[in-house]
């Protein structure tokens, strides 16, 4: 088939439990192959890498002439990125808040194992809806200040706000856009709320550091505060699932990994970088010149959509020995799992952390689990893959 | 006959961070001979850059920054041994203690040690410290902390700055002099100096440029200096930050080209004889070499950087076990990074080898800067303040030989990136710090008009 509809072939929903040949296909193309619909499509590593870390590639919808009045730092340019990502890192990591991830360490251990605790042997269970969903929703819930008990108001919004963000080539998405617009408007409503509350009674959550910021210099205003909470209350839930669950239907696919993951459990941290490249949570972001660029020879016109097939450049030959291989061993491992450049995962350490004590806590419950369907059922969302449910048998 | 190198005797004079690197290395990729490693420090190998940041602010221990090893390089570690000299026929190592080592290949890399005070008497009063070694970090950490009066740094290069940015952060009086026109200069040229000046006064660092120390004052103990201005700085402690040396006065008499500025090698990290002819069984890597470098003219480099000292001794330990077809040239761009006044600088390039600047993003109003360097017309280094993930970017403009100034189109473009500006790099002879990159090819006191 002709490399100029790979884009539809891999958002096609059939692609979603295996686009690893199409990737495939995309390299041998590459670098750089132009589709149907005018999108640049790019797959190898290299290529990829050093766009990422290019000033000229926008995340900003404006640059490619779309209009939007508010948005998040995952899509502004330096410097008001910059400005943005250095306020909400404030309470969260480094340099001001450095032990605030690792501090969460017992919690999620807590949270976990309060999970696991239903689940019995021989018993079905959906690792998603029982365990890799409710994990990440806790851990983020509790460190941004949101109640727990909210989850399907906000389940609804985050659904929507995440279908807007596909990549869907050729499709009419003036619907799901304006569902997207209005539920951004609700949860940053919502999140905002929520922050009010806490304004001068400070409590140990993001929300509570944001409103409570006494210099005036590094305060959020409320626009830029619920634009800030929307970004990270679901980007806090809605990769870390495929991350765990794509880890355990890797894991339970390959008996002979698991095992040796069940014997040497202090591999687990090369284990999960191992899967940030081997199945990320994150497949494709998109990138758009801010001035005519040539790519690898290829002219790219200012303000074209170039797709980063990421999940592409995580598979090519090139860059990683023996690529479609899952090997927890591996050593030279600079994945793009997270991403690279200025916008690299702002919570990848979270997630590094919650992956680990999940599939930590259920290794020794994986050696008689079996998979109930393979492949599974997947989300719709092709730039944010992994499975809908994963029923396994313990 | 590719097998017989990955055995026989090896042994790496030099116990530092290139040593460790190599030796790790050469096991890494399959050596299973001998190996020894020689050092005069009596310590395993450790980690210098936190000896001038988190040791002095009292966040670790000198005695903390030991070196991770990755591997065990099963070797016979002599410690607390200086090496005094090589017979480069009889293939021997010859060793401060009488001792002498065979071997069928040779590492050298014995580093650099810091500049000393140049009156010897002066030098050792009490309370004037040169750092370099663990020692060095443990001796002026203990001062520090004790809450001295006013702390002299004499040179404003890196180490001098970061010393000059511990005190403060110590709250400590601190005082630089430095005979350039302003701190970094010498690494940075004229404009990110001049930030560095302004970034040290505003920190309430008492910053004397265009001033040569004269002479340190005391009676056992030091108690101030006098400066070529005529003036005199009252303290306690004196840092003496003028630089490195290289240590290579154990081979004067070796027949290998080993002088001031280092042992020259080739791209495959084998050192020359004094007649310029390559040795195929002696080795060199670290801050100890000088090699050329195809983005650089061919200059030959010498390089005071981590990161140099970790890749060329990989490189060096890969070819000392393979055989010429598939030996590697050390090609790797000069990458270092410093912390200091709250900023984190990070260079990649050769800044010096430059004739004009650009502010590429940022500005110096937002202490948040991309300066990209460029020699006739192509981009050789950039510089970023508090900007560190772009230098992936400009590292590939470099490395592609990229036209200067950089393309348009860049987020955050500064509103001069249009306009170059002359690089100011000046003459090495006219500073108190001394370079820790340096060109030192056909004409090294004239480098920037070479080529």
């Amino acid at each position: 088939m002709a490399s100029e509809t790979l884009l539809a072939r891999i958002t096609d929903y059939a692609s979603r439990p295996n686009p690893y040949p199409l990737y495939a296909e995309l390299r041998e193309a590459g670098p750089v192959v132009q589709q149907v619909d005018g999108t640049y499509l790019i797959g190898t590593y290299h290529e990829i890498a050093a766009l990422l870390h290019d000033p000229r590639m926008s995340v900003d919808p404006r640059t490619g002439g779309v209009e939007v009045q508010q948005l998040p730092f995952l899509r502004l340019d330096d410097p008001e990125h910059h400005r943005l990502r250095t306020l909400a890192m404030w309470p969260f990591g480094p340099p001001h808040s450095p032990r605030r991830v690792d501090g969460m360490r017992d919690e999620i251990d807590q949270i976990t194992k309060e999970l696991l605790a239903s689940f019995e042997a021989g018993e079905q269970v959906d690792l998603v809806d029982d365990f890799a969903y409710p994990l990440p929703v806790a851990v983020i819930c509790r460190l941004l200040g949101v109640p727990r008990e909210d989850e399907p108001l906000f389940r609804a919004w985050s659904d929507a706000l995440v279908a807007a963000a596909d990549v869907r080539p050729g499709a009419d998405t003036t619907e799901t856009d304006k569902a997207g617009d209005q539920a951004r408007v609700e949860m940053g409503g919502y999140l905002l709320n929520l922050a009010e509350q806490r304004r001068g009674k400070p409590s140990d959550d993001m929300l509570s550091a944001f409103v409570n910021e006494p210099d005036a210099a590094l305060r959020l205003t409320q626009q830029e505060l619920a634009e800030t909470a929307v970004l990270l209350l679901i980007a806090g839930h809605e990769t870390t699932v495929n991350l765990i669950t794509n880890g355990v239907l890797t894991l339970l696919r390959r008996p002979e990994q698991l095992d040796h993951l069940r014997r040497e459990p202090e591999l687990l941290p090369r284990a999960v970088e191992e899967l940030l490249r081997y199945e990320p949570p994150v497949h494709m972001r998109e990138r758009i010149p801010r001035a005519d660029l040539d790519i690898a020879g290829t002219p790219v016109p200012r303000g074209a959509s170039v797709i980063l097939a990421l999940a592409s450049g995580n598979r090519d030959p090139k860059r990683f020995h023996d690529p479609d291989r899952f090997d927890p061993t591996r050593a030279d491992n600079q994945h793009l799992g997270f991403g690279s450049g200025i916008h690299i995962c702002f919570g990848g350490p979270l997630a590094r952390l919650e992956a680990q004590a999940a599939l930590g806590a259920l290794l020794p419950r994986l050696g008689t689990a079996r998979l109930v369907e393979d492949p599974p059922p997947y989300r719709q969302n092709a730039m944010l893959r992994g499975p809908r449910h994963l029923p396994i048998r313990l | 006959m590719p097998d017989d190198l990955k055995n026989g005797r090896i042994v790496i004079v030099g116990a530092s961070l290139a040593g460790l690197r190599a030796a790790e290395a050469l096991r890494e990729e399959g050596f299973t001979g001998s190996l020894t490693v020689v050092g005069d420090e009596p310590y395993a190998p450790y980690d210098r850059p936190p000896l001038s940041k988190q040791v002095l602010l009292g966040q670790a221990t000198a005695d903390t920054t030991e070196l991770p090893m990755r591997r065990d390089p099963e070797a016979e570690w002599r410690l607390g041994v200086g090496a005094t000299g090589v017979d480069l026929l009889a293939r021997r190592v010859l060793l401060e203690d009488g001792e002498s080592l065979p071997y069928d290949r040779l590492l050298i890399a014995t580093g650099t040690r810091a500049r000393p005070w140049p009156h010897p008497e002066e030098a050792t009063l009490d309370g004037v410290f040169t750092l370099r070694t663990r020692e060095d970090g443990k001796g002026l950490a203990e001062r520090l902390a004790a809450g001295p009066e006013r702390v002299l740094v004499i040179g404003g290069g890196f180490t001098g700055s970061e010393i000059a940015s511990a005190c403060r952060e110590l709250e400590l009086q601190v005082t630089v002099a430095e005979r350039g026109p302003a701190p970094l200069v010498g690494a940075l040229g004229g404009t990110l100096s001049k930030l560095a000046a302004v970034m040290q006064r505003n920190h309430g660092v008492d910053l004397r440029t265009g001033v040569t120390v004269t002479a340190l004052n005391g009676n056992g103990a030091f108690t101030g200096a006098q400066l070529s201005d005529g003036s005199r700085v009252e303290a306690d402690v004196c840092v003496v930050a003028l630089g490195a040396v290289r240590n290579v006065e154990w081979l004067a008499d070796s027949g290998l080209a080993a002088g001031p500025r280092g042992i020259a090698c080739d791209a495959g990290c084998r050192a020359f004889t004094m007649y310029g002819i390559v040795t195929d069984d002696v080795f060199v890597a670290g801050d100890v070499s000088r090699f050329p470098h195809p983005l650089f003219g061919y200059q030959m480099l010498s390089l005071e950087h981590w990161g140099n000292a970790v890749e060329q001794a990989e490189v060096a330990a890969h070819n000392m076990i393979n055989p010429g077809p598939l030996q590697r040239p050390h090609l790797s761009i000069p990458v270092f990074w410093s912390t200091q006044f709250g900023l984190n600088i990070k260079s990649v390039g050769v800044p010096t080898y430059s004739d004009h600047v650009v502010i590429a993003q940022g500005s110096l109003e937002a202490r948040r800067l991309a300066m990209v360097y460029g020699y006739k017309g192509r981009v050789t280094a950039a510089v970023t303040v508090d900007m560190a993930k772009s230098l992936d970017y400009y590292r590939h403009l470099i490395e592609t030989a990229a036209p200067f100034p950089p393309p348009p189109g860049a987020a955050d473009r500064a509103i001069a990136a249009d306009v170059p500006i002359p690089s100011d790099v000046p003459d090495p002879s006219v500073l108190s710090h001394g370079p820790t990159v340096a060109l030192t090819g056909h004409l090294p006191d004239r480098r920037l008009s070479v080529v």
